[in-house]
């Protein structure tokens, strides 16, 4: 749906470059939830928008249900009506919400129909379609100053879906509010995902959202994806940061002559108890040095780090075991300090 | 001087001033706006950034701005001439007026469009708005109160210049007042003529201020308490379409209520 091809921006101000993004080649499926995640500076922002040309990208493409929108960009700063009515198909939720304060929730809503020409009538009915949606019928008279942050995002994701786009983008859509307002926003996108087809690609500096509500996830660091996949193959993969970064694991082993194990559960097998039985089959005790269960997509998730007496050699066994019952079980490398220097940064994911 | 001498002398004087005034500000207004947001949107950042056209236009402001008006009253003399036939009289004194008031607005205008929030501007672009809706549906619309409290600090502004545009001839309170009141010592006409210059820029003022808060739903509850006060039993505050209508009824007052 979205797919962006070796995309690369660089800022140059009194002579000074700054390589906001590095190379990006993203691909975002139909009907998908797919979040980027990464620290302030790493390039998410200019990602998206450069998704749909607020911002110009330097090099590489973009292309968005099939079009290729740096085709339609054009010379200059200025857009076409071509690349216009593009960007009228790609729904944008800003983390400031961007409401007009001159305007009235519902015709904030109605304003990008204005743009699109639909006629008075019709907007109103639609406008307060989608004020039904978003369960903010009763504030249609209301100005934005007088909604609750919460409120306000709800007014901007009905501005958005106004045009009928088929891809939403969330520019950090849920980083002003707080952990409550914060789910049921993220509650909302899911369900707008759910019921319209609506493919959405969102940026976000918070783990839980990732952990919430996508299926698909990227990490970007120095204007570089690190990392991206299906959250759940992510969690799979031996050795990934996104995976670490969902669920930290910490814990150092209590001494010498222990193996420390992490063992991440998925599907079938989070519900098994594997630990006891691992504990009365070779009869071995077992710490447990930490562990994170959650629920990522609707499905129970969790990674446990735990130690067993013994060197590795010792316990090739019960390892075995482990992964026998369809558990992934990476060995970590504590020697040299809790993950200091973890596989290689550089790959790409699960494809 | 008995009140029958002079009532008719500041009838026709408070016409005089009205009709500079009022003309003068219209053109200002309708002048100074598409300048000052040019200025804006071709503004380093800007929708239409163009930095030829940008210092260009910011410097003919400059130097427009900086001129007193009396030398630019005298500057224009042919100016005006050549666009109203005569160089004497109201009409005459639109002209410079006008002239003067026009960067002096753009700038006003300038300052209030630069205050709108860049993300709104982006919201529109993401909308697919041209440069021309992101102006007419962001830009206008809000900083329209900003605007409206910068026309009024116009037209008080050009009160003050139509009182040296007496010296081209062209009547006035401000003329009055200085031709009885300096020049033949009329100090109790001088001081009726003060009087109504204070009132008449009060009342200007204080309409201007109550359109601007009218329009304006930024706070929480848009209308100020002081204005729920004055309109007796205006049932609640946060209430903003009463205020909305009553507004512009009473800027008209400062309008030019004599036509050519």
């Amino acid at each position: 749906m979205i797919t962006t091809t070796d995309l690369t921006k660089v800022y140059r101000s009194r002579g000074r470059e700054v390589t906001a993004l590095d190379g990006v080649d993203l691909h975002v499926r139909e009907g998908e939830v797919y979040g980027v995640v990464g620290q302030s500076g790493a390039g998410k922002s200019t990602l998206i928008r450069c998704v749909n040309l607020l911002e110009r990208p330097t090099s590489g493409t973009v292309s968005v249900a099939g079009q290729d929108l740096t085709a339609l960009a054009g010379r200059g700063h200025r857009a076409g009506s071509a690349l216009r009515q593009a960007r009228s198909r790609v729904g944008m939720v800003f983390q400031h919400f961007n409401l007009l304060s001159s305007r009235t929730v519902r015709d904030n809503v109605e304003l990008p129909l204005e743009i699109l020409g639909v006629s008075g009538k019709e907007r109103t009915r639609k406008a307060l379609e989608l004020l039904e949606l978003v369960g903010l019928a009763d504030k249609a008279k209301a100005y934005p100053a007088q909604l609750s942050g919460g409120q306000k995002q709800r007014v901007g994701i009905a501005r958005a879906l106004a045009g009928d786009p088929k891809v939403l983008l969330s520019d950090e859509a849920t980083s002003a509010l707080d952990p409550e307002t914060t789910r049921s926003i993220l509650q909302l996108l899911r369900d707008l995902n759910e019921q319209l087809g609506l493919t959405v690609l969102l940026i976000t500096h918070e783990m839980d959202v990732v952990k919430r509500i996508c299926d698909s996830a990227a990490l970007m660091r120095d204007g570089r994806i690190v990392e991206s996949g299906k959250v759940s193959e992510l969690l799979a993969t031996p050795g990934s940061e996104l995976a670490q970064e969902l669920f930290p694991v910490g814990g150092v082993p209590s001494g010498e002559d222990r193996t420390v194990v992490d063992v991440t559960f998925q599907g079938e097998a989070a519900t098994k108890p594997v630990i006891s039985q691992l504990s009365r089959t070779y009869n071995i005790d077992i710490s447990i040095l930490g562990a994170a269960m959650d629920t990522v997509g609707g499905h129970q998730v969790g990674r446990m780090r735990i130690e067993l007496p013994g060197r590795f050699e010792e316990n090739v066994v019960p390892i075995g075991f482990l992964r026998e019952q369809g558990l992934q079980v990476d060995v970590a490398a504590i020697a040299d300090g809790p993950r200091a220097n973890p596989t290689p940064l550089l790959k790409e994911g699960a494809k | 001087m008995t009140w029958s001498e002079m009532e008719p002398l500041l009838e026709q004087a408070c016409w005089d001033t009205l009709y500079m005034v009022g003309w003068s500000a219209l053109i200002a207004v309708a002048g100074g706006l598409p300048l000052g947001v040019l200025l804006v949107l071709t503004d380093r950042g800007g929708v239409l950034r163009n930095v030829v056209v940008n210092k260009v236009v910011g410097q003919v402001v400059n130097i427009a701005r900086s001129m007193p008006f009396i030398i630019l009253m005298v500057a224009l003399i042919s100016f005006t001439r050549a666009i109203v036939g005569t160089t004497i009289g109201p009409e005459a004194a639109i002209v410079p007026l006008a002239i003067g008031a026009i960067p002096f607005y753009a700038r006003l205008v300038e300052t209030s469009v630069r205050e709108v929030d860049g993300g709104l501007v982006e919201a529109v672009q993401s909308m697919g708005g041209s440069t021309w809706t992101v102006v007419r549906k962001v830009l206008l619309p809000e900083s329209l109160p900003s605007l409206i409290s910068s026309a009024t600090t116009t037209i008080v502004a050009l009160i003050g210049y139509s009182a040296m545009a007496g010296t081209v001839g062209a009547g006035g309170l401000g003329d009055l007042a200085v031709r009885y009141g300096y020049l033949r010592f009329e100090t109790k006409l001088m001081w009726i003529t003060v009087a109504i210059l204070a009132v008449v820029i009060a009342v200007i003022q204080f309409a201007g201020d109550l359109a601007a808060r009218g329009l304006s739903h930024r706070g929480r509850s848009s209308v100020a308490p002081r204005l729920v006060l004055l309109r007796g039993g205006a049932s609640r505050a946060g209430k903003p379409a009463p205020e909305r209508r009553a507004a512009p009824a009473e800027i008209e007052t400062v309008e030019p209520t004599k036509v050519p």
